[in-house]
């Protein structure tokens, strides 16, 4: 689905030249849950805006769904991949079904009744009441604004679909729903899923595999069990201190497969 | 039915006999991607219209069906599931959701008459919530004048420069341009009336009162209301935005004292600055083009010009140009602060903030005409 091959990342400022990522190879396969994981500043979010072309690598090449990043962003690429940013980035002006139904109306080929119960199916698939549809962004929920934004984002049904930190400022109780329903719509829609995440409950439920970023390359990726097995400093404060053994119960009830 | 050329993918219905009828097969790609093609839709739709929920379907060889192509059939069917129908059950799940999600249409909403006559209503309320808003905001500013007074140290000092610096400095290079060219048009189009009459020395008359008294602080402040008040409702508005009008009220600083007041006493000392300087310019603009076209000399143009223009005048002036700066801040400020948080909102409120702070200029302008008539002249 996703092929990233000898990808060089360089942010030049006037005074130093950072590299990011340095021969830099990833692929992902269709069905697949791959987690992203790093320190902070070690480009999770730059890999993943690079994936959906808003961003050109320095060097090296990324295809997604067989072609090369750049062509994806022409019409209709809401059918092709779909992103759920950090925040939602729902369109403040528009209410919920709008936001929702946004893609399909800009194709400017479909009936809008079909456009309106099509975007109603998904409004609802995500866990949303139909009377939450006239709603405003600004009146929404933090985990209210995700499953909306989610809705955008599969209204076309893509086969990829990409989160940016996906339970980020929900409060344990709507993370968990979110985890849940993210598991049950991977399952029922066979999406291929990469996710940029810190959450290790999340991170746990529902990678089938964890690509570690460290020392500007994929260390490792791999599942969950066995990156753990890998030996790295970064991978033993991540996953085996204090936090990552609480996280870790996970592993001993939730079988990996989703 | 179908053009050969046309890819083996493309959704299309197929009529097949079978023992018990005729069996529609539903064929290519069922998905949002495929109905965005220009025609197809209708087309398929064409297809679509002569077919029944009782016929038999078969949706087993079609290569793919999401959730709109499974909403197209859905509707087609009368939302019911036709009694004859062979499916993948990968396309049941789908068709299962749809059906599950499918809700009804809401009733359009009518107009009428009521309605209407409420909406008057609600419109002068919101006239007059604007209006108490904005009185209480001038409210606001004279008690935090007061406190200023009172303990000036504690002031807002390095706003206060940044804004003089942002709102009056850079808009100097602009303003002039304005000035000299309608300096110049004026004293071109006057000239030419007045050579009619051999009253040619009368264009200093002319061009001293008229850029003097009302156009140069009138142009100064139409353009600082377009430049500035715009930018004060888009950056009070953004503060809105991003909560950072919040977190001010939390820390239990006043909005009206760090974020109204310093605007406005940038504009009230920016402003008439501005204004003087757009009428030298203007009035250099005039004096060339007189020059030129009448030949009056800058020497008389300069000796002449005490003598046509009383110094009330430029008392006025200044005096005028310190109300439309407070004006303009205020305004700006008004509608910033009233921003809702979303995008549409920011922007709404910046065009009516310079909307209405242009409108209240010239409204201001025509009091001072009328109630400063006698000055001067």
């Amino acid at each position: 689905m996703v092929d990233i091959r000898k990808l060089w990342s360089v942010f030049e400022t006037p005074e130093k030249r950072f590299v990011v990522h340095q021969d830099l190879d990833l692929t992902v396969q269709r069905g697949e849950v791959l987690s992203i994981v790093g320190g902070s500043g070690s480009g999770k979010t730059v890999l993943l805006r690079q994936i959906l072309g808003l961003e050109t690598p320095t060097k090296g090449e990324i295809f997604v769904l067989g072609q090369p990043v750049g062509q994806l962003g022409r019409k209709g690429a809401a059918s092709r991949i779909g992103m759920l940013f950090q925040h939602g980035a729902l369109f403040s002006a528009f209410s919920v079904l709008e936001n929702i139904a946004f893609p399909l109306r800009e194709l400017k080929t479909l009936p809008s009744a079909l456009v309106r119960e099509a975007a109603m199916v998904k409004l609802q698939m995500v866990g949303l009441k139909p009377e939450d549809g006239d709603k405003m962004p600004a009146d929404l929920s933090g985990g209210m604004i995700k499953r909306a934004a989610l809705a955008r984002a599969l209204i076309m049904d893509p086969p990829l679909l990409l989160l940016d930190e996906p339970t980020a400022g929900l409060d344990p109780d709507s993370s968990d729903g979110f985890v849940t329903l993210l598991r049950s719509l991977h399952r029922e829609l066979e999406l291929t899923v990469i996710m940029v995440t810190h959450d290790l409950d999340t991170l746990f439920e529902l990678s089938t595999r964890i690509a570690v970023v460290a020392d500007r390359h994929v260390i490792v990726a791999a599942p969950p069990k066995d990156v753990i097995a890998f030996q790295h400093p970064f991978i033993h404060d991540f996953f085996l201190g204090e936090r990552g053994q609480r996280a870790m119960e996970l592993l001993r009830e939730y079988p990996f497969a989703v | 039915m179908h053009p050969v050329f046309m890819p083996d993918f493309t959704p299309r219905i197929e009529q097949q006999p079978a023992p018990e009828g005729v069996r529609l097969r539903v064929l290519g790609q069922w998905t949002a991607a495929q109905f965005a093609q220009p025609r197809l839709l209708k087309a398929l739709r064409a297809g679509l219209a002569g077919t029944s929920v009782r016929q038999a379907w078969d949706l087993r060889e079609a290569e793919q069906l999401d959730h709109v192509g499974a909403q197209l059939l859905w509707d087609q069917w009368g939302r019911q599931w036709p009694p004859k129908l062979e499916l993948l059950p990968q396309q049941k799940a789908v068709l299962e959701r749809v059906a599950r999600f499918t809700v009804a249409a809401p009733r359009p909403r009518k107009t009428t008459w009521m309605g209407s006559f409420l909406a008057l209503g609600a419109w002068v309320l919101h006239a007059g919530d604007h209006f108490k808003s904005f009185v209480r905001l001038i409210g606001q500013l004279a008690l935090n004048l007061g406190t200023l007074a009172r303990a000036p140290h504690e002031g807002p000092w390095r706003d206060f420069t940044g804004h003089i610096y942002r709102i009056g400095a850079t808009a100097l290079p602009i303003t002039a341009l304005v000035g000299f060219l309608i300096g110049v048009v004026l004293a071109y189009l006057t000239s030419q009336q007045l050579r009619q009459f051999g009253a040619d020395a009368y264009i200093v008359n002319i061009l001293g009162i008229a850029l003097i008294r009302e156009l140069g602080p009138m142009l100064a402040a139409i353009l600082i209301a377009g430049r500035s008040g715009s930018a004060i409702t888009a950056q009070i508005g953004v503060m809105r935005v991003t909560d950072e009008l919040d977190a001010m009220r939390v820390m239990g600083i006043s909005h009206s004292f760090r974020l109204v007041m310093p605007r406005a006493m940038a504009l009230a000392v920016a402003m008439p600055l501005i204004s003087v300087w757009t009428t030298l310019c203007a009035l250099a603009g005039g004096m060339l083009a007189a020059d030129v076209s009448l030949g009056i000399t800058p020497t008389f143009f300069l000796n002449a010009l005490p003598q046509a223009v009383s110094i009330g005048n430029l008392g006025l002036a200044t005096s005028k140009s310190v109300v439309f700066g407070v004006l303009i801040a205020l305004i700006g400020c008004h509608f910033g602060l009233r921003v809702q948080p979303n995008t549409q909102s920011l922007g709404e409120g910046t065009t009516a903030s310079v909307v209405s702070s242009i409108t209240v200029v010239i409204l201001v302008d025509a009091l001072f005409a009328v109630l400063f008539k006698e000055v001067g002249i």
